[in-house]
């Protein structure tokens, strides 16, 4: 299932970039970031819910490549 | 968490205490042949974690070893106040001269140890308190400073008990007190301390209560006495329903979604904020609800938790909405206990609207769970409702 409550999106050029692949998974407190074996990020679907809205990740990327977004707003 | 008495003694034979020669029995063959190995008259006794077992007829005498055999046989099928036999302890038969009372527990108002003591025995203690209370003594003593025996000498003294007796009963007073401080217990009893005919002293029966949340601090000993994680030790078995909410409550170190305990009620209850849910619990019964559980949230649970834990209890027979109040809390967000809740509601195929009473949990990042609530349509109150006034709202919607 994916979010109900909360969805992340990912830039293509971030999603692509290993260090920062490296980065997001290393900052997410709730391991909603994950690094497949090219290096590129997945998101973790299950996790989702579980964003504690902290920001990390947004702050870890180039501004405006990673936006999470509150489904219930 | 209770011992049974086979635990608790095996605890006080690692203190040195004395004890009756005694063997643990999983069949008559077990009976038959620890009585044998005993050689002279036995008793028999059901290991269940509840006073009551002589009226039960689940503790008996046999003079034989093929008379203990047949006992076993006869006390195993004994349930006593609902609990059901695991073991039967086959002990050496004793030559009582006097029985003797000691425990400690702890005195919530004095905040500290409590050891009472009595020359007259254990059995309705409460009763030779109130008839010969110079026959009782109570001794408060710290938990923080270390401890003598002149403590426990000065006890036992204290009901008129002299010379050779005080002193052969003071060690063992003492090292009960050395017990109960040292594995974090809420109760340590021995009752009863027998004087044998020929002057001797030995522990006849005892009674261990370990704190719950020392099990971690003393998982060697549990190991030991061979006590599984999974065995919660209330004053009855678990049922499915709590044992999954002590799963859910396992699968994630994140807060605390668990605590289960189940009740016959219509109204579930996920409520927390330690003195506060026991408030709401109450406050639930005031109005007149019918609780369908008892159970505690809180510490910042995941979402995973608490929608796992919202399906438990609707999934519970009879539960027909569920409440979620807590007191005002500042380390629980709001927002992450509204979507576990909320999703819950969703995985169990209800609608959130429907079966949430009310949800009341003021704290932080509550302006965020408002937004889902309202989102959901819950009904929902902020610290300016009372938690007795929000536990009316959610008994009110049970008759509406
Ligand atoms: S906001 Fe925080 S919790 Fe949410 S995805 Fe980003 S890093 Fe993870």
């Amino acid at each position: 299932m994916a979010g109900l409550f909360i969805d992340v999106q990912v830039d293509a050029s971030v999603a692509k970039d290993p260090a920062l692949t490296k980065k997001l998974v290393e900052v997410c407190p709730v391991n909603i970031f994950a690094a497949n074996d090219d290096g590129s990020v997945r998101i973790v679907e299950a996790n989702l819910d579980e964003c504690t809205l902290c920001d990390l990740c947004v702050r870890a990327a180039p501004p405006g490549t990673v936006r999470i977004l509150k489904l219930y707003e | 968490m209770r011992f049974y008495e086979y635990e608790s003694k095996a605890l006080f034979r690692r203190h040195g205490m004395p004890l009756p020669k005694s063997g643990l029995a999983r069949e008559a063959a077990d009976a038959r042949r620890i009585a044998s190995e005993i050689g002279g008259p036995v008793v028999l006794k059901s290991q269940v974690l509840s006073g009551g077992r002589m009226k039960a007829g689940a503790v008996r005498f046999a003079e034989t070893p093929d008379q203990a055999a047949a006992h076993y046989e006869a006390i195993v099928p004994i349930v006593v106040n609902g609990q059901r036999c695991r073991a039967v302890l086959v002990e050496e038969k004793k030559g009582i001269a006097q029985e003797y009372f000691a425990a400690i527990t702890w005195d919530g108002r004095r905040k500290c140890p409590v050891l009472v003591f009595s020359d007259m025995g254990g059995i309705d203690v409460e009763e030779v308190a109130e008839k010969h209370p110079e026959h009782v003594s109570k001794t408060h003593f710290s938990s923080l400073f270390p401890i003598t025996p002149r403590i426990a000498k000065e006890a036992i003294g204290a009901t008129g008990v002299t010379g050779d007796a005080l002193n052969r009963l003071t060690p063992i007073v003492f090292e009960l007190m050395r017990v109960f401080l040292a594995y974090d217990l809420t109760l340590a009893e021995i009752n009863p301390l027998a004087r044998l005919e020929d002057g001797r002293f030995v522990v006849l029966d005892g009674h261990i209560d370990m704190e719950a949340e020392a099990r971690g601090k003393h998982k060697p000993l549990l190991a030991e006495l061979a006590i599984a994680p999974e065995e919660t030790r209330q004053a009855r078995e678990a049922t499915p329903f709590e044992i999954r909410g002590a799963e859910i409550n396992a699968q994630d170190h994140r807060g605390v979604a668990g605590n289960v305990v189940g009740f016959d009620g219509d109204l579930g209850l996920v409520i927390g904020a330690g003195g506060g849910s026991l408030t709401l619990f109450d406050a639930v019964r005031k109005h007149g609800g019918r609780p369908a559980n008892y159970c505690e949230i809180g510490g910042n649970p995941s979402v995973n938790k608490a929608k796992e834990l919202t399906k438990l209890i609707l999934s519970k027979p009879g539960v027909r909405k569920i409440a979620v109040m807590m007191n005002v809390v500042s380390n629980t967000r709001v927002d992450i206990v509204a979507r576990g809740v909320i999703k819950g509601c969703i995985e169990a195929g209800k609608k959130p609207s429907e079966v949430i009473a009310i949800f009341r949990i003021p704290g932080a990042w509550e302006g965020e769970g408002f937004k889902i609530l309202r989102k959901y349509g819950v009904d929902y109150c902020d610290r300016s409702v009372s938690m007795y006034e929000a536990a009316g709202k959610a008994v009110a919607k049970m008759r509406a």
